[in-house]
């Protein structure tokens, strides 16, 4: 589904990504584990074409969206749900998910809405909230909201669990899994290797901008140096 | 060893800004002298002069501490009248051109100072756009407090009236210094190229000495992080005070230098336009660039003069050729093509220094 | 009664500031920009009223829609051809290439119509209206500026609030990057944000110009200034803020006139505008934004 192939990213003459490979399948939920700059998120940013990639490849359906502008990846099924969740806080919830279907027709948009809500009950109650006054579970949960408003069949999350306490973690996880059961193919990017290895299919480990392992979830937890690196021990 | 590498290409750099200004004054002496230089552009040698310190000091705020002003005129405003008015009083007592006009300068400056010191201390608390609108604020305030002064001289020295050249009630002999909108009138053209010429030096010294200083590397700190420079415990308001007020006094000189060019000057000749017109001297030649502010200054006051063979165009090209430098030097991929040429040009001479610095 | 007529008057001139610092406020809100040509854009659309009034005899509202659409036009082919390529560039480039826009914009209209001043004919010709016997007189270009003022606030408010595009205008100032996720073009965004400040510039305009007819290329340059302090005073990025911050200014000014000093009323308005930033450093209306570590 997505295809990656050697992908180079520079921030002004930092090279941040080295010649990256790796791809996505239709319904698996795929992660990218790393330490702090390692260069993850950087990778989802390219994807999404917030970032240039200076060469390589990326193929996603099988078509290139290598150059192509954000807001137009978007239209062919590809959301990616910020780092920092990056909600407009100063928009009430429900505008805030109206702004994720902004691609799609009005009628769509609003069969979009009732899915959304009936997953999110607690969105609901707060519709007419200013985003900015949600709690920080509450936030992860209209932003992940506000990327499934434009139906994406591949959803890329860039550290969802960032900044919550555990039990709100294992929540975000569980939705997680709920989102790929129900259809959605899931690229995630997370600082806590443990809990997305426990939910993934595949998993990629960087370091330094490479890659230097890639295996099933399964066999990546009981990896020795990958315990010793990211799973605490 | 990078360090007194790095000393020596800054006192370098340094000489060459003096050198090309001594070599610019040389040559325009000989034309002088050689009767080679036309008389428009002879009119224009003060102006020129006044206008690179106008920029070399505005560059001090806008490039060395980061904050955009745009109020320089006011400044300017204040030199230009404070100048007027002390070298009209003292002409018997002092006969001497020169010294008069020393004198007047050095009033105009410090009268700058302390105006700056009262705009900058509540100014600087604020930050980016804030204060860009404030300083336009001070300058039109300047511009139009200026505008209702009316200030005479006679026997009794000087009087000061807020309502018409009448009411300052002036004795037999009297002289109206200051008239309103109408201006400072009949000064005494007491400027000349050479103390132009001088002004540039002083100002160049201060303002590289003190880029070079430790103040001037605070100042630098505090430009490129807020934050981490108050960590570190370097007072911003103080050294940007400093800076703020010493980019005042240096414009407070340039403006007496221009008013005592001119037999007459008016307040509204300092408005926004013209901080405008100096900030547009300095993003020309390089925010933070001092040799560039000079070339910039002197080759935009003069060009109006150069294009005059197109006339009622002129302006219209001028406001084109803006527009297309600044598209040129700010646009990413033409400012990609330049990185990537001089990155190879560098390449060479930059891998000694970096294995050093890893070391 | 006097003060009364005052306020009135105070009310209309800042009905007209508003007009215009809605237009800064919203381009600095988008595309964090200075729109410094905008009080230009005012001038043209006051000479583009006056050509089709005065040379080509149209009817009023035909001479103003004429004068929006021009004007919207010129918005757009200014921010694509000087500020969309210097989109990345630091703010002072953009400034500067703003100021050159400004100049150009003036010297255009100083060749095309020439330096010497046109003397404007009002549009709004009906009779001024007399209150309390005739002690209270409100000219008529002062009511027809105060109801397009409010007119033209609440048509904004409700395309800012209740369309797609004026959320999605809202999302891209608060965050371009999270909104290209959602899919909003940024660049279309901004260049129909331009369109709209423009046409606005433009009604500005021909206020303006009826009730100060005296029309030069500079004519657009001091209220243009005067509409973006407003814009800050009434905190910059914020469209409330632009309107009440334009309003007050108007008044402040009306009645620093009346009251204080002809001369001084300028100064007035600034040392106002100095002292609410100093107190409130994000303007009246504005919301603090926190600085990134």
């Amino acid at each position: 589904m997505l295809k990656v192939n050697d992908i180079n990213v520079y921030y002004g003459s930092i090279h941040a990504v080295k010649g990256i490979s790796f791809d996505v399948n239709k319904g698996e939920i795929v992660t990218l584990i790393g330490a702090n700059g390692a260069g993850k998120s950087t990778i989802l940013n390219s994807v999404a074409g917030l970032l240039k990639t200076r060469t390589g490849s990326i193929e996603f359906e099988g078509q290139s969206i290598l150059g192509t502008a954000p807001h137009l990846i978007v239209s062919k099924g590809l959301a990616m749900c910020p780092e920092g969740r990056r909600i407009f806080l100063q928009m009430s919830v429900e505008e805030n998910l109206e702004m994720g279907g902004y691609t799609r027709k009005n009628q769509e948009a609003e069969q979009s809405l009732i899915n959304v809500y009936d997953r999110f009950p607690r969105l609901k109650e707060r519709r007419k909230q200013q985003a900015g006054t949600l709690s920080g579970g509450e936030q992860q949960m209209l932003a992940i909201g506000r990327a499934l408003m434009s139906r994406p069949s591949l959803l890329m999350l860039d550290e969802p669990s960032m900044g919550l306490a555990p039990i709100l973690v294992d929540q975000i996880f569980a939705i997680i899994k709920e989102l790929n059961e129900s259809g959605t193919t899931i690229l995630l990017v997370e600082q806590n290797a443990r809990m997305a290895l426990s939910v993934a299919d595949r998993g990629y480990v960087l370091e330094t901008g490479r890659i230097v392992s890639s295996a099933s979830a399964s066999v990546l937890l009981n990896d020795d140096a990958v315990r010793k690196a990211y799973l605490g021990g | 060893m990078k360090k007194v590498k790095k000393l020596r290409k800054s006192t370098r750099s340094s000489l060459i800004t003096y050198g090309l200004v001594i070599l610019f004054f040389v040559i325009v002496q000989v034309m002088m002298i050689t009767g080679n230089l036309s008389s428009s552009l002879r009119g224009q040698l003060v102006p020129i002069a006044a206008y690179i310190v106008m920029a070399v000091s505005l560059n001090l705020t806008v490039g060395i501490l980061g904050e955009l002003s745009l109020g320089h005129a006011g400044f300017m405003s204040i030199g230009a009248f404070a100048g007027v008015i002390v070298s009209t009083s003292l002409e018997n007592q002092i006969a001497n051109a020169p010294l008069r006009l020393a004198v007047s300068m050095l009033v105009g400056g410090i009268l700058a100072a302390v105006v700056g010191v009262i705009v900058g201390v509540p100014a600087l608390r604020l930050r980016g756009d804030y204060l860009a609108i404030v300083t336009l604020a001070f300058g039109e305030i300047i511009k139009n407090v200026i505008n209702i002064l009316y200030v005479g001289y006679d026997s009794s020295g000087l009087s000061l009236s807020l309502k018409s050249a009448n009411a300052l009630g002036l004795e037999e002999g009297g002289k109206v210094v200051l008239n309103g909108p109408m201006g400072a009138v009949g000064i005494s053209r007491i400027s000349t190229v050479t103390a132009g010429f001088v002004l540039i030096i002083v100002t160049l010294f201060i303002v590289l000495n003190l880029m070079h200083s430790r103040s001037g590397r605070a100042i630098m700190a505090v430009r490129d992080n807020r934050i981490a420079a108050e960590s570190v415990g370097i007072s911003i308001t103080k050294y940007k005070l400093m800076a703020f007020v010493i980019s005042a006094a240096l414009a407070g000189l340039a403006g007496s230098l221009y008013a005592l060019n001119f037999s007459t000057v008016v307040a509204k000749k300092f408005d926004f336009n013209t901080s405008i017109l100096v900030l547009v001297f300095v993003v020309l030649g390089g925010i933070g660039n001092i040799r560039g502010s000079i070339i910039a200054a002197a080759v935009l006051t003069v060009l109006p003069e150069l294009l005059r063979q197109f006339n009622d165009y002129r302006m219209l090209l001028y406001a084109i050729i803006l527009i297309l430098v600044m598209i040129a030097t700010n646009n990413e991929k033409i400012k990609n093509l330049i990185n990537r040429v001089t990155l190879m040009l560098d390449l060479k001479t930059k891998n000694d220094p970096k294995k050093g610095g890893a070391a | 009664m006097d003060f009364i007529a005052y306020l009135i008057s105070g009310i209309s001139l800042g009905s007209v500031y508003a007009i215009i610092a809605l237009g800064y406020t919203m381009v600095y809100g988008i595309a964090k920009m200075l729109n410094f040509a905008h009080g230009d854009v005012i001038m043209i659309g006051g000479y583009v009223s006056f050509v089709a009034t005065a040379n080509l005899d149209l009817p009023p509202a035909v001479s103003i829609m004429i004068a929006v659409a021009v004007c919207t036009t010129l918005g757009i082919v200014i921010e694509k051809l000087a500020y969309k390529p210097l989109r990345a560039a630091p703010s002072l480039a953009v400034l500067i290439t703003a100021i050159g826009v400004s100049y150009f914009l003036q010297n255009a209209a100083l060749l095309i119509w020439s330096s010497n001043p046109k003397s404007y004919t009002s549009l709004f010709k009906f009779e001024p209206l007399k209150l309390l016997d005739g002690e209270l007189t409100i000219a008529s270009v002062t009511i027809v500026t105060v109801i397009t003022g409010v007119i033209v606030m609440t048509t904004l408010s409700l395309i800012i609030n209740k369309t797609k595009i004026g959320k999605a205008m809202r999302a891209v100032s608060e965050d371009k990057d999270a909104a290209q996720l959602m899919g909003i073009g940024v660049n279309k965004t901004i260049t129909i944000t331009f369109a709209i400040g423009s046409g606005l510039a433009a009604i500005a305009g021909v206020l303006l110009a009826s009730a100060y007819p005296i029309l030069t290329p500079t004519m657009g340059a001091m209220p243009g200034i005067k509409a973006f302090t407003a814009a800050v005073f009434g905190g910059i990025g914020s469209i409330p803020g632009a309107m009440l911050g334009g309003i007050l200014l108007g008044v402040i000014e009306i009645l620093g006139r009346a009251y204080i000093s002809t001369q001084l009323s300028d100064a007035i308005v600034f040392s106002v505008l100095i002292i609410v930033l100093l107190v409130k450093p994000t303007g009246l209306l504005g919301k603090k934004i926190s600085e990134k570590v």
